[in-house]
């Protein structure tokens, strides 16, 4: 969302450079050693912003690994990062769930909240509301556990803040298609 | 065939199966086991390097020049970061490499070990694919595959980073049959409709121009054929980048020399003002294109590449067909052919009395002297000379390189062999050296400048050794002429740090390598003296004395547009070109 400015130069491209969007990739890869680094170096190396970024091993006979990427460009830039990865060797598909249009986004984050007396009592209400569970408590603090969208997320945390927000442990985004089709 | 042996062994086996005849290495601790494989076969010719950054480029003449894959082999640690260079610039170029580099034992990687270094984390930016090989049951798949993904596709450098206890350890060898790689399946095949679209908008073109580069060349030589084929067909103008010179012949009468920040007028403006580009194999790169902003603003463009990533990068296209350039031109040759289209004559033949008129300011031209030898005077004789031989040509990266480009002509592609992407001072004498191993009995001449030339001078012993007759054309204005040329564009003329101070007696360095030196500095004698470099059996430093004030024109500065080129001035006052770059401009490569 916060994508540099970078100042306009002879070189760059007639293409508009404004209608920055986020978008969130599906990239399935074989799960050997240095995959991810390929993966992180190629954004790193071309200038391209992670917002986002999940890996687990999802096939495990296959070891076949699922990373998740929210990224940030102008349409022309999110079909290059796709066609960039595509050259990567172990990468099997990389699918932009953004253009595709029906995901379900979910993460998952852990949120520790101190405080004392009514501000105890209003942690549990708003948490209750927000549908976080209680995963550890002490005589001064709780440790909420909350799933959902990335927004909700950011939502239940910036409303902590002012109770007693000590730190929160995000997952970052896993993300899949609607209906009965593979993504 | 499946049988037992050591990793070493494999590889040396693998490189057999994979046809290999020649390779370039330097040994050290981490590569002695396949040395020793290499030791008692006689298959596979090692040919021994001065240093790896040469073994990289050797490599790459041998397989621009060839068609086949380039092998080198080096140690761990320094062995491998000298050959990045020369992976980098196989990279850039898309030239198949495949290195194997010795790596410290498994149980020690990751302890500062001597000569260790992360050599797959290294070489990972700068090649297509690398492997780290930490099983002996893996290494034969991985030997295969490595070949495999270095040709298939865009070609490129791949690594096998071997420790020395997988060198030593036994295993079961299988042959590069049943090798499916279950990833990388590049499509080589072009989408018939956007072909067939592709063939229709080529009829209906009034100002057509085909943009090819280094793609045509990679695709081998059916793809610079059928290339010929639809020009003539078609009747279009063809211009090329540096990298796909020869795919179409110079003598061609479509022909408009090259394309670019040194490319003809001619070439330039009929990109500039065309409507229709045909591109085929090449990338669009800043080198081209200059102002993105102002390129080719009325045109429609169709883009041919076997890669992906490369439509829409720099340049947004109409048409992309992604498929390899002799697949797609064989369809493309086909449909227009039984489609019955013909091109545009009428519309045509004004755009070629346009491209005359062009052409009539003689972009290239350049003064003459009977006194001191101007830069593209000694090149063109070279190519006289040379041009009914057969001959290749590396060079070096600079003032040399462009005028080479300019005035040397190719009739034939794989001829020519440059550091094109990553513009490598360094990479004509070890590229020559490999091109010479390729065709031994081909004339194989460097154009090099005085200061590029000793970035990698020391392969003179490798030529040597090997008795390989390269001839290395010194275009000596003693100065670095691209950064001297680019201080007077950019820096009022001051001319830091680009003299070449304390050069050495070329011709005495020639003799102290056992080769052949000769010097010439006089326009009259020059004809001799490269009758002389020709008919010399063994390797040769010809010092070529030249011009040192001249420039490289025409030119794009950078910053501008196609149809803002500085022209040569062939008055007596040189142009004033210290003005012609606004700020903008200065902040560019």
């Amino acid at each position: 969302m916060n994508a540099p400015v970078s100042p306009p130069s002879p070189y760059s491209s007639a293409i508009g450079k404004s209608n920055v969007e986020s978008h969130t990739l599906a990239v399935l890869v074989d799960n050997e050693p240095g995959v991810l680094a390929r993966v992180v170096g190629l954004f790193s190396g071309r200038g391209y912003n992670i917002e986002s970024l999940t890996v687990a091993e999802v096939a495990h006979t296959e070891h076949v690994s699922r990373i998740t990427i929210v990224t940030s460009g102008t349409p022309e830039v999110i079909e290059q990062i796709g066609h960039q990865l595509e050259r990567i060797v172990p990468i099997h598909s990389v699918k932009d769930l953004t253009t595709q249009g029906n995901a379900i986004q979910r993460e998952l984050a852990m949120v520790k909240v101190r405080g004392k007396g009514e501000n105890r009592v209003e942690a549990m209400r708003l948490a209750e509301a927000f549908k976080a569970k209680v995963i550890d408590a002490t005589l001064e603090s709780f440790i909420f556990e909350i799933t959902g969208a990335p927004q909700k997320i950011d939502d239940f945390v910036e409303i902590m803040r002012p109770i007693g927000l000590v730190e929160v442990s995000r997952t970052g985004v896993a993300a899949i298609s609607r209906g009965a089709e593979r993504t | 065939m499946s049988k037992q042996m050591t990793g070493a062994e494999m590889v040396v086996e693998a490189l057999k199966d994979q046809g290999v005849e020649v390779m370039f290495g330097y040994p050290g601790g981490a590569v002695l086991p396949i040395y020793d494989a290499i030791f008692q076969q006689k298959k596979v010719k090692h040919y021994l390097v001065r240093h790896e950054q040469g073994a990289a480029h050797a490599a790459e003449g041998y397989a621009r020049s060839s068609g086949k894959v380039g092998v080198l082999l080096v140690t761990s640690g320094p062995g491998a970061t000298n050959a990045i260079t020369g992976l980098t610039d196989a990279l850039l170029d898309s030239i198949p490499l495949v290195c194997i580099t010795g790596q410290v034992p498994t149980h020690l990687i990751g302890s500062d070990a001597f000569q260790e270094c992360d050599t797959v984390g290294i070489t990972r930016h700068c090649t297509k694919h690398n492997y780290l090989v930490k099983r002996i049951e893996d290494l034969p798949r991985i030997l295969h595959e490595a070949f495999y993904i270095a040709s298939h596709g865009r070609p490129g450098p791949v690594v096998i980073d071997i420790p020395k206890d997988v060198q030593f350890a036994m295993g079961t060898y299988t042959g590069p049959k049943n090798i499916h790689h279950k990833t990388y399946q590049p499509k080589v095949k072009g989408e018939m409709a956007a072909i067939k679209q592709a063939v229709e908008m080529m009829a209906q073109a009034k100002r057509p121009v085909f943009y090819t580069g280094g793609g045509v060349i990679n695709s081998g030589s059916e793809a610079s054929a059928l290339l010929r084929e639809l020009v003539q067909l078609t009747g279009f103008p063809i211009t090329s980048t540096l990298m796909g010179l020869g795919s179409y012949p110079a003598s061609g009468p479509n022909w408009l020399g090259m394309l670019g920040m040194h490319g003809t007028y001619e070439a330039n403006n009929a990109m500039h003002d065309c409507d229709l580009m045909i591109a085929i194999g090449a990338r669009f790169d800043d080198r081209i294109t200059g102002r993105l902003d102002a390129f080719s603003p009325g045109s429609k463009k169709i883009h041919i590449d076997i890669d992906p990533s490369s439509i829409n990068k720099n340049v947004k296209v109409d048409l992309p067909i992604v498929g390899d350039c002799a697949h797609v031109l064989e369809d493309m040759v086909r449909l227009w052919r039984t489609s019955g289209h013909k091109a545009d004559q009428k519309a045509l033949q004004s755009w070629w009395k346009q491209i005359d008129h062009w052409r009539a300011r003689k972009s290239l031209a350049f003064g003459t002297s009977d006194k001191t030898i101007k830069p593209q005077y000694a090149i063109e004789r070279l190519y006289k000379l040379t041009r009914d031989r057969n001959t290749y040509i590396t060079t070096e990266v600079g003032q040399h390189q462009m005028w080479a480009a300019q005035h040397y002509h190719f009739e034939e592609p794989n001829r020519w062999m440059t550091s094109g992407g990553l513009g490598t001072m360094g990479y004509g004498l070890p590229a020559a050296i490999g091109v010479q191993l390729a065709h031994p009995d081909a004339l194989v001449v460097d154009i090099a400048g005085e200061a590029s030339i000793l970035m990698n001078i020391q392969e003179m012993s490798t030529a040597l050794q090997y008795r390989l007759p390269v001839k290395i054309f010194i275009l000596n204005n003693k100065y670095m002429g691209m950064v001297r040329q680019w201080q007077e564009l950019l820096h009022g003329g001051r001319y830091s740090e680009s003299y070449s101070e304390a050069l050495p007696d070329f011709v005495k360095l020639a003799d102290a390598y056992g080769a052949h030196g000769i010097r010439c500095g006089d326009p009259a004698h020059l004809d001799e003296a490269i009758m002389e470099m020709i008919n010399t059996p063994k390797a040769v430093i010809f010092d070529c004395l030249v011009d040192p004030n001249e420039n490289c024109l025409p030119m794009i500065p950078s910053g501008k547009a196609h149809n803002e080129m500085i022209l040569p001035d062939l008055s007596d006052v040189a142009p004033d070109i210290g003005s012609i770059i606004d700020d903008k401009g200065k902040m560019l490569v």
